[in-house]
């Protein structure tokens, strides 16, 4: 090893070159596949590119603050997702992120001493006059474990297509639901020859991505996700980003992360939460180059987290 | 540098992978930690002694006495061994008694362990539930058997065995089925209940997340992950059941036939009286009126081989259908 300190990659490179840098992943198919249908994302300084059409909201928060008993977790925060983009939520331990992540689904509801002020709304529709299971097909989620349901690849992406209705579909009706949902999460080429084989023998990225695929195979409006990539290595995150980028296009992502620097690469816009508060929210390059909050610029800067 | 990469995975040749840091001898140890040594080790060897000293004996008796026809033959009241028959009937009474009583305490073990881990509200009825798992679980069989018999002798039960003037007969397989299940529950409880709470709350979560009721979940996501659990508290169970005596003779009226309560094909053989292995080899012991010992010995070594095979299976379970979510416990608290 040599003597002097080498300087780590981030001190080197401006951010911009790092971030053209190829991706230290492996050539897979469906990278290919990611290019041609997003080609711009080599000549943007980030991985996203943006959509400049006009936004259409699709969640609005109003006024929500969520209780623990008496404990305030999140207070009064206001905000409104828009069809394709990705919206992360960043900020320290304990800030309440998950917290109003989970309330956008009602998953706090399932928190015997939860409760919330405020309302919701999911196109113009409010969520707490929403039947919960209903609502949470059209609010999907993705946990920071990966985690497949104990059954065959087919029957975990199959799962929440299934007993919907009254009566159980066949496996030939739900197959082209299924091929595209793993198509979508990028996972086809590596399962298709073997659907039947339990889903946790997976790679852990790949059980990632297979609860993406189970999280959209039901076309939902909104994919909430809770730090998808914080227990990934590497290789894996950098496929799960790309996913998000491009899975943008359908419809909303609301995603947490600790990872400031994931945040920058993926995300439209930015919410910064400090103990409960909505502390600043704006585009994401704004944020990270210019935020209006002394806070959100010490959390940015690292004075703090 | 050690190696270039430090990822990669040590070269290790035969020579170095055996060698080992040097450990002070024990004959340098202070006193009492050279006593703990030698009583750690005895008792371990002690308990092996003990061990193979069953197995070898049975095995001995079993090759000694066990003859394939006494396996399909039937047992007939006879003065002498030479005419006493085989051992068919106990082995049908232990597979029947052990269907019935699995039967009855897999559901209900496997749904109360699922009502006290996925609901139980109110709290003081769940701890209730605990309870009297528990208590249960700590009474000895001879009470659990005592009792089924002052139960079943009432008149009410008389469609379970044969109806008596004032009352009922109380000793058949439906019976003794009833109350072996008792001593299986436990098992299957605490296996399934030891499951449920290894299972990762994240996993309900998703199933919530994707729009599932709490009932679909529980269906389709949790029991799947527990079934090895339940597989392996059931196994537990049966070996309980197999190796249980004295509710055998009181409620199975350990006869030495089978005996069925009438013509109907199967009801009759439910109602009717019998026995098991355990209950032969009682009666056949020197200790019981039978009086032949060597058809207990191969009873015995049948018996024997029943459990340890069951035991297998158990390990055997841990290890078949791909990979868990959790690891089953094996260490049981019933």
């Amino acid at each position: 090893m040599s003597s002097e300190r080498t300087p780590p990659l981030s001190e080197t490179l401006d951010p911009p070159v790092w971030d053209n840098m190829p991706l230290p992943i492996e050539k897979l198919d469906f990278e290919e596949e990611l290019m041609t249908i997003a080609p711009e994302r080599t000549d943007t300084s980030v991985r996203r590119a943006r959509t400049a059409t006009e936004t259409v909201e699709r969640l609005r928060v109003e006024d929500i603050s969520v209780f623990y008993g008496s404990k305030p977790a999140v207070k009064n925060v206001s905000l409104s997702i828009n069809q394709g983009e990705v919206l992360a939520l960043i900020g320290p331990s304990g800030c309440g992120k998950t917290t109003l992540l989970r309330t956008l689904n009602r998953l706090t509801e399932l928190t015997p001493n939860a409760s919330h002020s405020g309302r919701i709304l999911l196109d113009g529709e409010d969520t707490d006059e929403i039947v919960d299971t209903e609502l949470r097909r059209r609010v999907s989620m993705v946990f920071q474990q990966p985690n497949p349901f104990p059954m065959s690849i087919f029957d975990n992406v199959g799962f929440a297509l299934r007993e919907q209705s009254r009566k159980r579909p066949h496996r030939r009706d739900l197959q082209p639901q299924v091929d595209k949902a793993l198509q979508r999460a990028g996972l086809y080429e590596e399962v298709r020859t073997d659907y039947d084989r339990s889903a946790l023998r997976l790679s852990g990225g790949q059980q990632q991505r297979l609860c993406i695929a189970r999280a959209i195979a039901q076309e939902p409006e909104i994919l909430l996700m809770d730090e998808p990539c914080s227990a990934l290595d590497p290789r894996s995150t950098a496929v799960i980003e790309d996913l998000i980028v491009q899975l943008r296009q359908d419809l909303a992502i609301v995603i947490v992360t600790h990872n400031l620097q994931q945040a920058r690469r993926i995300a439209d816009r930015v919410a910064f939460m400090y103990l409960g508060d909505l502390v600043e929210l704006g585009e994401t390059e704004q944020v990270f180059t210019d935020p209006e909050q002394e806070q959100t610029r010490e959390y940015i800067a690292g004075v703090f987290g | 540098m050690a190696s270039a990469n430090p990822l990669a995975a040590p070269q290790l040749s035969p020579s170095r992978r055996r060698r080992r840091g040097r450990r002070a001898p024990v004959r340098s140890w202070r006193a009492r930690d050279q006593a703990l040594f030698v009583i750690a080790w005895t008792a371990g060897a002690g308990l092996c002694v003990c061990a193979a000293a069953l197995v070898i004996f049975f095995a001995v008796q079993g090759i000694q006495y066990l003859h394939p026809d006494l396996l399909v033959t039937r047992p007939s009241v006879a003065a002498t061994q030479a005419m006493s028959g085989g051992i068919l009937d106990p082995i049908l009474g232990t597979v029947l008694l052990a269907a019935i009583g699995l039967l009855i305490a897999a559901p209900l073990g496997v749904v109360s362990a699922i009502w006290v881990v996925e609901y139980g509200r109110p709290r003081w009825l769940s701890r209730i539930v605990e309870s009297a798992v528990e208590i249960i679980a700590g009474t000895p069989d001879i009470v659990l058997a005592i009792f089924g018999l002052a139960l079943f002798e009432l008149g009410v039960f008389s469609p379970f065995s044969l109806a008596e003037p004032g009352g009922a007969f109380g000793r058949s397989f439906l019976n003794a089925g009833i109350i072996v299940s008792a001593v299986a529950l436990p098992s299957v409880y605490t296996a399934t209940r030891n499951g449920l709470i290894a299972t990762p709350r994240q996993l309900r979560e998703s199933s919530y997340a994707l729009g599932k009721t709490r009932i679909a979940t529980i269906r389709r996501v949790v029991l799947p992950a527990v079934r090895r659990d339940v597989a392996t508290g059931a196994t537990l169970g049966l070996g309980r059941i197999i190796g249980d005596t004295a509710i055998v003779v009181l409620l199975l009226g350990a006869t030495l036939r089978n005996q069925p309560a009438s013509n109907t094909p199967f009801i009759g053989l439910l109602r009717g009286t019998g026995s098991t292995l355990t209950s032969y080899v009682f009666n056949n012991s020197p200790a019981g009126d039978g009086n032949a010992p060597d058809k207990a010995y191969a009873a015995a070594a049948v018996l024997l081989l029943l459990v340890v095979l069951l035991n297998w299976g158990v390990g055997r379970i841990g290890r078949i259908g791909g990979p868990l979510i959790h690891e089953p416990s094996r260490r049981l608290g019933a």
